[in-house]
């Protein structure tokens, strides 16, 4: 199709922003949406630092409870996935597809096994009594309290946003398969990338913040 | 010419029900009334509900109403009006109907997630109504939801904030939307300092929309978690700190005044031009005044919460930024009235309510700076001084402008022309009404009446008497302008493509607008307000080339 004008007065030309096929608009979009994203952790984030300021002690010990190696295991995976899921972006534009459904696939996996060890961690938690809302952890120390809350909250949005990530990867697939993703329209595929990447950022500052400060 | 009543694109392709057709459709102007309908039958609800209130408070004493449901109706109230209506409000409505339309676009860059954030807006609607039938009734909270009663109260508060949430999501979406637009899709040639600036009041509402709204949904989902798992963060039984819940929702529902209020702005600095037929005085000054309140208005919050036991030093600095907001806020006034020096003044219906709201909402304005003074408002505090100061931005001030953007784009939007007459009297009943009903509360909150309390110490009889007169002039009136619309449809005019000699691009377009609005975009070159002689200065062809 060619593409749309507007004249001026002369009868110069200037092209006309399609809105149905943007690709900037749609980038600039989820830039937008994932401001929003990072406005919202921002105020956990917060709540976390006034918490840790007025409770630092409790907060190392009630970190040093938590297991180190499944977090940093967990740390690596989402690490690994992030550059696995980058390179499937990089090998789409390269024409490369099949590798490229591979490669998200293999993000996908490792975002699910992410999940298994959290889950793993979670269940060793309740099993000590240690949720929000339980008559063990309510009687400990105010500061402890708030620390396991702070951890199951933030932890817990954060694999929603996992849980998510592989909803859309799983999307991806298909659109792949049905030719919704060609090499020339990848927009898609970017912003799920970055979505991952997101993700992934948002992990590694919780990750010293709950895991590393009792070490 | 075929209009977009007549056809439209829907999600799912082609209906032909003319339900799915409407509550499926993609076209932002269709989605624009569909808002507007869910949203005036809700602020008529949340209309009774004052009502009901002022009539229980006509008389000292307990009336009819139990305490416990005055808490109930403040609350509905309060919720309905800020979430339901005002905060999706002008942007949402007359927003999306025009936005595209002013900047020379077909449709929003993402038409599909403009339908999302309808369907959002409606299951919000539904999830804060069902709890007027579920649990022990309809939250007693209070629309701020304070911790740590919101906690504690048996009422049912979930649902309510659960909804708060839902319509926070979104009002983000519309937010992203509408930036994305205005960045993206402007016509040709259409740079920044050239749009109108009702869509710089909407682009600056936008970006608090974004950057605000996840502040409080974040927040008041720790309280849903707070009230479900007992998770302690605003439970000081649990070492959680009741005073932070204040700080985050405030951060949030400080801005949301602005987001409530720039789009209504962007309306007085579209009606004043057309009808004094001439330029509007300080362009540039207006746009970046929309912007710099926005960015201000951020910063304020804590004037919330000056008796929360905040250190003085904070006090002072957020008294300050208080005041600093009115510098732009004041630029918007001078430009207003220096537009209306030696203009042809044309006291048509829509330039009435702009101006009624200019002189309601500097009254209001300036009760603000009294209030964002920190000696002044400790004794001010929570008395109806601050729900007058409220009423006289929002409801005076916002709605005013609101229903003269109603006015102005109805022919644009049906088409037809509403009566003159009836519409005057509209305005004149409630300009009278809500000065009755408004002005003596200052007085009495000044004299120490408090607010949210079903019964007041008899010496403020007289006032809430008169403020009982003013609230059935403002029921009326509202009535009246609602029946004028509505012979309007039935029996109204032809307005034609321009009856208002308007200069924006919305003008050049037949009304109402066809589907995808412009059959060829323009190239803009020229300023939004130009007249010449009374006369636009600018005209296109068939083909939207300029010969003018």
């Amino acid at each position: 199709m060619e593409h749309e004008m507007a004249y001026d007065m002369q009868g110069k030309s200037y092209p006309v922003t399609d809105f149905k096929d943007d690709y900037s608009g749609e980038k600039f979009g989820f830039w937008v949406f994932l401001l929003t994203e990072a406005m919202m952790f921002g105020v956990l984030f917060l709540l976390f630092s006034v918490y840790f300021y007025r409770h630092s002690e409790i907060f190392a010990i009630s970190s040093g409870e938590l297991n180190i190696w499944l977090g940093g295991i967990n740390t690596v995976i989402l690490l690994l996935s992030t550059y696995t899921m980058g390179l499937a972006s990089l090998m789409m534009r390269q024409n490369k597809i099949r590798t490229s459904a591979i490669l998200v696939g293999v993000t996908a996996l490792m975002a699910v096994v992410f999940l298994g060890i959290k889950g793993v961690e979670w269940s060793i938690d309740i099993h000590h009594g240690i949720y929000p809302g339980s008559g063990i952890l309510d009687v400990m120390d105010k500061g402890k309290i708030l620390f396991f809350g702070l951890y199951f909250v933030m932890t817990g949005l954060h694999g929603l946003h996992v849980i998510v990530g592989i909803a859309l990867m799983c999307w991806v697939l298909l659109l792949i398969r049905f030719g919704g993703i060609r090499p020339e329209h990848t927009i898609v595929m970017k912003n799920v990338t970055l979505y991952w990447d997101f993700v992934h950022l948002i992990w590694i500052v919780l990750f010293p913040l709950f895991y590393m400060i009792g070490v | 010419m075929p209009s977009f009543y007549h056809e439209t694109q829907t999600v799912f392709g082609t209906h032909k029900n003319p339900v799915l057709q409407w509550i499926f459709t993609i076209d932002h102007k269709r989605i624009a009334l569909l808002y507007m309908g869910v949203m005036f039958t809700l602020f008529f609800f949340a209309v009774s509900a004052a009502v009901t209130m002022r009539a229980e408070l006509f008389f000292p004493g307990q009336q009819f109403l139990q305490p416990h449901t005055y808490n109930e109706l403040f609350t509905f109230h309060g919720v309905t009006m800020i979430f339901l209506f005002i905060v999706p409000g002008i942007a949402a409505a007359l927003g999306n109907f025009m936005l595209p339309l002013m900047i020379g676009a077909r449709d929003l860059s993402f038409p599909r997630l403009n339908l999302l954030s309808w369907w959002l807006y409606i299951l919000g609607v539904v999830t804060a109504l069902s709890s007027l039938m579920t649990g022990n009734g309809f939250a007693d909270t209070g629309w701020t939801f304070y911790a740590p009663y919101s906690i504690r109260t048996d009422a049912h508060v979930l649902s309510t904030l659960s909804a708060a949430f839902i319509l926070g999501l979104s009002s983000i979406l519309t937010g992203l939307n509408f930036v994305v637009t205005i960045h993206r899709l402007r016509a040709p040639g259409m740079d920044f300092f050239k749009m109108p600036l009702f869509v710089w009041g909407l682009y600056a509402t936008a970006w608090i929309q974004v950057l605000a709204t996840p502040v409080v949904g974040i927040t008041l989902l720790l309280v849903i978690l707070e009230r479900t798992l007992g998770v302690g963060i605003f439970d000081p039984t649990k070492g959680g700190d009741p005073i932070l819940y204040e700080h985050l929702f405030w951060i949030y529902s400080h801005p949301a005044v602005y987001l409530m209020i720039l789009p209504g702005f962007g309306i007085i600095s579209e009606v004043l031009p057309v009808f004094t037929r001439r330029t509007i005085f300080g362009y540039r000054s207006i746009a970046i005044s929309s912007a710099s309140i926005a960015g201000i208005g951020y910063l304020v919050w804590g004037h919330h919460m000056f008796t929360s036991g905040m250190s003085d030093l904070a006090r002072i600095i957020f008294s300050l930024l208080t005041f600093l907001v009115a510098i732009p806020t004041g630029v918007k006034i001078f430009d207003w009235i220096a537009t209306l020096y030696k203009g042809s003044i044309i006291l048509a219906t829509p330039m009435l309510w702009i101006l009624g709201s200019i002189i309601n909402f500097t009254v209001g304005g300036l009760t603000g700076l009294t209030l964002g003074a920190i000696g002044a408002d400790i004794h001010l505090h929570d008395t109806y001084f601050v729900v007058a100061h409220f009423h006289y931005t929002i409801l005076g001030g916002v709605v005013f402008m609101f229903i003269g953007g109603l006015h102005y784009w109805y022919p644009k939007i049906t088409g037809k022309l509403y009566d003159e007459f009836r519409g005057r009297i509209a305005f004149g009943l409630m300009f009278v009404g809500f000065n009755l009903l408004w002005f003596p509360m200052f007085i009495a909150g000044f004299l120490g009446n408090p607010r949210r309390y079903f019964d007041y110490l008899p010496t403020f009889t007289p006032f809430h008497q008169v403020a009982g007169v003013g609230a059935v002039l403002v029921a009326s009136g509202l009535l009246l302008v609602l029946y004028n619309f509505y012979r309007g449809l039935k029996e109204g005019k032809e307005a034609g493509a321009n009856p208002w000699n308007g200069t924006t691009l919305e003008w050049h377009i037949p009304s109402p607008p066809p589907l995808e609005n412009f059959s060829k975009i323009p190239y803009v070159d020229f300023d939004p307000y130009e007249y010449e002689n009374g006369e636009p200065i600018v005209q296109f062809d068939e083909n939207f080339r300029r010969v003018r």
